[in-house]
């Protein structure tokens, strides 16, 4: 018995000491799983430098904005931007506008799987849109031909891989191929879900990229991230500067930097088909989501200072984790938004 | 407490005599009730909270909803058609596969297995129901698809492309694969219950039927028609099994919302597009869509398990 009640008492303390180490600054977010590898460093990191912990769960880009606008969490990230209807409401509920922060970066690259392309291919948005579309149907078509001269190309038919689930990625090809495509901005449309006029869907990048590395004459899109990771194919992609741009990092970066200039003040913006030589045409930012006036004083002091930290030292882990960097004058207008938030 | 003293006292069991309840036994039979109770009030509360946040398309589609064959979140038109065809079609597919081998197997453990063999066969066979359906469909991917795209399908729509089931482009993701694993997946609990339903059958039924002069096969076609409702009330149960079923599947079938005959195109079902779209599902319309859905499956699994159960009953009191 005795050593019972030691051992319970020992429990009591354990659990008290533990509740005292619970009083210390927790903030909660949700949102996009696409820059959760990064986002887990970042607060990993951080928390061994500052004992401030961040707990984020990525429910996904729609999950994270549902719980801006209900207030039930901190703060909110997001592959898409909110759109005026999301922040009106989120406004009327929370009494408070919600700003977007750029973190990092992303791109979506195109993947196939046809044996006589090699990793060589080169595609432009015409071609994709069409292919997407359904209207080119076959490998050997004249338009791929044209701008893979030297490659044998077979009579073969085109299969598409797209994404089944709801998702960022799916949100920037789309709104890549509205951009660039009339008959896509009237037949399909952009956002985290379409109706896709052809092909299979699979779910998540290994849904798609197992599609495609299965079926001969597939095509698909992935991020860049998970191409790189499993070294699948990808095409290189002209460019509105029409150059064929191989999606990298840098290129994605470039992006960003051709497309700054026209950026709205409110920063919810798309990169895709951005100015440039060396833009990557499918690339896209991905948001945290942050009130602008903090109800909690301390966490909104925390939040400011962890935002400036990801803006600094935070990008060097970038690209380790083959996330794009920002480049330097969006960090500058970042930093201008991040001064306005009040807490 | 008198019956305690005279059961101490004689040795005979006790019979409850006294015609009044013990305050302690009423109490418990209201509680345990009540706890019954809280069952069917969660299903009933999951009906109209789902009626609730569906009412957005409800009102907007009304019954148009299960007829209409668009699903396109970007315009806001939505309709139930493919995903409950995919779900009946896949589910169908399973059943004709699984029905007929579920029956055989437990037509051989309750009729013809020798007594060492049952255990270890039945239990392999609930093994399978134990194996998660990510696992199934992994498998499905890894293993199923490509034989079905290089061997199954080619085959198939080489030899039996008169008939509309085997037309089209072999891709290997589709109804057939879906439908396959379905099969696999709804094969155990088919065949332990109507293992089950087929041991229930008195065995004076089987000896009449022997003595009378009956083969083996008489005796297994009479005792099948004592136990066709209840054999019948299994497959329900697998179909239920098979509609409800979402990963395996989602993996396998293509989710592409349209409607073929064609075993190798396609399809989409209720359940996956509820597991693919629903967490990105930002608008208000969209979101009352996918839950319309929800309410659907949530209708039609009701209605077939109680038919199965229902049926089962019917078997197993006598």
């Amino acid at each position: 018995m005795k050593t019972l009640k030691i051992a319970l008492l020992i429990i009591f303390t354990l659990i008290l000491g533990g509740g005292a180490l619970q009083a210390q600054l927790k903030i909660n977010g949700a949102g996009a799983t696409f820059p959760y590898v990064i986002y887990s460093k970042w607060f990993d990191v951080y928390h061994t430098k500052t004992n401030i912990e961040f707990n984020y769960q990525s429910i996904g880009s729609g999950g994270g904005i549902k719980q801006v606008i209900e207030g039930t969490v901190d703060f909110g990230a997001t592959d898409g931007p909110m759109t005026p209807e999301q922040l009106n409401e989120a406004k009327t509920k929370q009494g408070t506008d919600v700003l977007h922060i750029p973190t990092v970066m992303g791109a979506v690259v195109v993947t196939y799987n046809l044996a006589e392309a090699g990793k060589e291919l080169k595609l432009t948005s015409e071609v994709l849109a069409g292919i997407f579309l359904g209207e080119i149907t076959k490998w050997n078509d004249a338009k791929i031909a044209e701008l893979n001269t030297g490659m044998k190309l077979p009579d073969q038919q085109i299969i598409v891989a797209h994404r089944s689930d709801g998702s960022g990625t799916s949100f920037i090809f789309t709104d890549y191929l509205t951009k660039v495509s009339k008959t896509w901005e009237t037949k399909v449309g952009r956002g985290t879900s379409v109706n896709w006029p052809a092909g299979l869907g699979g779910k998540g990048n290994e849904g798609v990229s197992g599609l495609v590395k299965q079926t001969p004459g597939a095509i698909g899109y992935v991020e860049l991230a998970y191409a790189v990771k499993n070294s699948l194919p990808y095409a290189s992609i002209k460019n509105k500067a029409g150059k064929f741009v191989s999606p990298a990092l840098e290129s994605v970066t470039a992006a960003a930097a051709g497309a700054s200039k026209n950026f709205p003040e409110d920063l919810r913006v798309s990169i895709t088909d951005a100015e440039g030589k060396d833009s990557y045409p499918i690339s896209g930012f991905t948001w945290l989501l942050v009130y602008k006036n903090m109800k909690d004083k301390q966490k909104g002091e925390a939040l400011v200072n962890f935002l400036r930290w990801a803006m600094t030292e935070g990008q060097s882990y970038a690209k380790d984790l083959l996330y794009a960097p920002l480049p330097k004058d969006v960090i500058k207008r970042c930093e201008s938004k991040i001064v306005q938030i009040k807490y | 407490m008198s019956f305690v003293v005279s059961a101490s006292q004689t040795t005979k069991v006790p019979v409850a005599t006294s015609p009044k309840r013990h305050f302690g036994d009423v109490a418990f039979k209201y509680t345990t009730t009540i706890f019954a109770g809280f069952v069917l009030l969660l299903v009933l509360l999951m009906g109209f909270e789902m009626y609730m946040q569906a009412k957005p398309t409800i009102e907007k589609f009304g019954w148009s909803f299960l007829t209409r064959t668009v699903w396109d979140p970007v315009q806001e038109e939505y309709g139930a058609l493919p995903f409950v065809f995919g779900t009946l079609f896949s589910s169908l597919i399973a059943l004709v596969i699984a029905l007929p081998l579920s029956i055989g197997i437990a037509i051989f453990l309750s009729e013809m297995a020798p007594r060492w063999l049952e255990p270890p066969l039945s239990f392999l066979i609930e093994l399978l129901a134990g194996i998660p359906s990510i696992v199934y469909g992994l498998w499905g991917i890894f293993v199923l698809v490509p034989w079905i795209r290089i061997s199954l399908e080619p085959l198939l729509s080489r030899h039996l492309d008169f008939i509309p089931l085997f037309r089209g482009a072999p891709y290997g993701y589709g109804m057939l694969a879906a439908g396959l694993i379905l099969s696999i997946m709804v094969l155990p609990i088919v065949t332990s219950i109507s293992r089950d339903v087929l041991k229930a059958i008195p065995q004076t039924q089987r000896e009449a039927s022997l003595a009378l002069g009956a083969t083996k096969w008489e005796s297994v076609k009479l005792i099948l028609g004592d136990a066709k409702s209840g054999i019948f009330g299994a497959v329900l149960l697998g179909l239920g099994r098979a509609i409800g079923e979402t990963m395996a599947v989602t993996m396998v079938i293509g989710n592409t919302p349209s409607i073929s005959i064609s075993l190798f195109d396609p399809g989409y079902t209720m359940a996956s597009v509820l597991a693919n779209e629903f967490t990105e599902a930002t608008t208000a319309m969209y979101l009352s869509a996918l839950i319309e859905i929800a309410f659907l499956l949530f209708g039609i699994t009701i209605i077939i398990n109680m038919l199965a159960r229902l049926l089962v009953w019917s078997v197993t009191k006598k």
